[in-house]
């Protein structure tokens, strides 16, 4: 019998495959925000609500735009 | 000169490394209580001192900002280190200066790039959502002891309600909303101002932190004492650092570029 926590711990280690298997930065850093989400899931799931909140503005906003954005400045500069 | 290991060594040096890390790990998971059993100290004693002795209906919020708020000055004064870090290693430099990205000529080749036309609903649910997330997030500061939330989750989710200007805009709207110096005032005035009310509770009541103003009621706006207060001096020194880093890497991409080859 699999329970909710354990499907979303799945989806969490699935997801993060997936970051890590991607080979393009772009890509990869939109796939962080997903993993963000899931993570974010996750401890909802888990019951901490004041910890889904945090990850879901830090992992899934600021860390993906600030890693698109050093992405950018980089390719410009080449 | 040596010659760098081959692929497959690393492979197999990474394999040994990897089963023995999952080794150990297996062995820790399979000692741990079971999930969701029943024999919490901590909890137990942090949920009481939380709810019967003062009166915070959110037990993560007494913990954070009243039984162990010392630990939080020392993450907030983190946060507010890394920002100053990021905006000195950030800087414009000497062969470098800033243009604002909108009305740039156009036959410069490393210019800034220009803004994308935005079709029109993603324009309308930015203006839509810009306030009512702002507004989230006031609430979510405010509502910091009673609620799931505080003074870092909601000074986070106002920080990127802002930026729904750049989504729904381009990036001088954005500029226009966020003035440096008073987002520079206001995260120096929240960090500062978690320091100095600790330091007035040590005036008032004896030792640094404790929570000594009046209580009220459990589940109301108006109770646990100083954890409201410091939830506030939280979100906007989170709120604003934020929006700095932010700002930071945005001026990188989009509006510093270097000057010409004869200017340095």
């Amino acid at each position: 019998m699999i329970s909710l926590p354990v499907i979303m711990l799945l989806l969490v280690a699935a997801v993060g495959t997936v970051v890590v298997l991607t080979r393009e930065p772009v890509r990869q850093s939109v796939l962080l925000s997903v993993y963000g989400l899931a993570l974010t899931m996750f401890f909802l799931v888990m019951q901490a609500p004041d910890v889904a909140l945090s990850q879901l503005v830090i992992g899934a906003a600021v860390v993906p735009l600030m890693v698109l954005l050093a992405i950018a400045k980089a390719r410009r500069r080449q | 000169m040596r010659r760098p290991a081959s692929r497959r060594g690393r492979l197999v040096i990474f394999a040994v490394g990897a089963l023995g890390t999952a080794g150990l790990l297996l062995a820790a998971f399979v000692g741990m209580p079971p999930s969701g059993n029943d024999y919490h100290p901590y909890g137990e004693r942090a949920v009481t001192i939380s709810v019967h002795d003062r009166a915070t209906s959110n037990t993560v919020s007494s913990v954070s900002f009243d039984q162990r708020g010392f630990d939080t000055l020392g993450e907030e004064f983190i946060l507010f280190a890394s920002v100053v870090g990021a905006a000195l290693l950030l800087r414009v430099e000497k062969g470098e200066q800033e243009t604002k990205g909108s009305d740039d000529d156009s036959d410069e080749q490393d210019g800034p790039p220009r803004p994308l036309p935005v079709p029109d609903i993603v324009r309308l649910f930015g203006y839509l959502l810009l306030p009512v997330t702002v507004l989230i997030g006031f609430y979510v500061v405010a509502h910091g002891h009673v609620s799931p939330g505080g003074g870092f989750q909601g000074g986070a989710v106002l920080a990127t309600a802002l930026h729904l200007a750049f989504i729904a805009g381009d990036y001088p709207a954005l500029d226009r909303l966020r003035p440096q110096q008073t987002f520079e005032l206001s995260e120096a005035g929240g960090a500062a101002g978690y320091a100095l009310l600790g330091m007035a509770m040590l005036g008032v009541a004896g030792s640094f932190l404790t929570n000594a103003l009046p209580y009220g009621t459990l589940a109301q706006l108006a109770s646990a004492g100083t954890v409201e207060v410091l939830n506030v001096a939280v979100g906007f020194a989170v709120g604003s650092g934020v929006v700095l880093l932010l700002r930071e890497f945005l001026e990188q991409a989009l509006a510093i570029r270097s000057r010409g080859p004869g200017a340095r």
